[in-house]
């Protein structure tokens, strides 16, 4: 168990790993988007109430969900960096901030834009609203303090704290529609419940989100690749796959 | 197919702009994404290679192991 944790914290393991994943979570990723948007886009029959505006659906809320799984993630990341000290889990943190970042600032712009026609207003300081734009403004102060920070070290640290801290807001989004009854319409998907969409609806809508979980794995590994290097460029390993002209 | 014909597809009875302009943001802001990670690694890799090549045309013994780096963690895990 404990040489099973300690080899999962081993850039050299995880580079091998990533390097074999990644061709998989890219096709399946993409494959499965693609099958999942147009499915959604075309195929899929038009809301009764909202028209076809809806089917903005099929790219919100996966970009959402994620943005949200991401955060959890990057918090569970932040855990074991203060805890373990575990030099991958922290190349996570850093890894991914800007993809969530960009999740983030996507669900939001599609919100927006599926508003317009739908509630006929871009942008209201509803609860579900707001507390999804201090996500990205989590997203963002992540990224600066570790920019801020020259030691690595202290970088680690102060960017787990605040990621810690930034936890709070994640059940405030997750329940803000139950919460204040404003414009938000209720959550699509609930794990305790039968889905209130028809299946013909709802199964490209878990496709364009399993297909997007996957390409962000994909980008998490890609980008952990390139910080490892940062940091191990001179460790014995990174000369000699460099060298070998492999990557 | 839900639509009669292309053109309805891309009309979307008035709300295609709509539609079309969240999964246009979504796929530029996707691709970049994508595009940059990719040639991030590479330029990670590249720097590698020519800090090697360096060392080695100096004569320097190069890559003198792991107290160079980044002192995050005392043990190496390799």
């Amino acid at each position: 168990m404990w040489q099973w944790f300690h080899k999962l914290g081993s850039p050299k393991w995880f580079f091998g790993i990533a390097n074999r994943l990644m061709p998989w979570l890219l096709a399946g990723g993409l494959i499965i988007l693609a099958v999942g948007v147009v499915w959604g886009l075309a195929f899929a029959p038009k809301d009764y109430l909202q028209g076809n505006s809806y089917r903005i659906i099929f790219i919100h809320v996966p970009t959402a969900f994620l943005a949200q799984s991401v955060y959890i993630m990057m918090a569970v990341a932040a855990v074991v960096t203060l805890v373990w000290r575990m030099k991958l889990a922290d190349v996570f943190v850093k890894a991914v901030a800007p993809v969530g970042l960009v999740l983030t600032f996507l669900a939001l712009f599609t919100g927006a834009v599926w508003g317009k026609p739908t509630w006929g207003t871009w942008w209201i300081w509803d609860a579900r609203l707001t507390s999804m734009l201090i996500l990205l403004f989590l997203y963002g102060g992540v990224i600066a303090l570790d920019r801020a920070i020259n030691d690595e070290k202290s970088a680690a640290r102060a960017v787990a704290v605040l990621v810690l801290v930034g936890v709070v807001n994640i059940p405030i989004i997750k329940y803000s529609v139950e919460w204040w009854n404003t414009l938000h319409q209720p959550a699509t998907l609930k794990l305790t419940e039968k889905p209130s969409m028809s299946s013909e609806m709802l199964i490209p809508l878990l496709l364009s989100i399993l297909g997007l979980y996957l390409l962000f794995g994909w980008l998490a590994c890609i980008r952990m690749q390139t910080e490892i290097l940062v940091r191990e460029q001179r460790t014995k390993w990174v000369r000699e796959m460099v060298m070998a002209g492999r990557n | 197919m839900a639509f009669d014909s292309f053109s309805a597809f891309l009309a979307m009875e008035g709300h295609g702009p709509y539609v079309w302009a969240c999964y246009g943001a979504f796929v530029l802001l996707m691709a970049t994404l994508m595009v940059w990670s990719l040639r991030r690694r590479k330029a990670a890799f590249d720097a590698c290679r020519r800090g090697f090549e360096e060392t080695r045309n100096t004569g320097r013994t190069a890559a003198s192991g792991a107290q160079a780096t980044f002192a995050r963690v005392n043990v190496s895990q390799d």
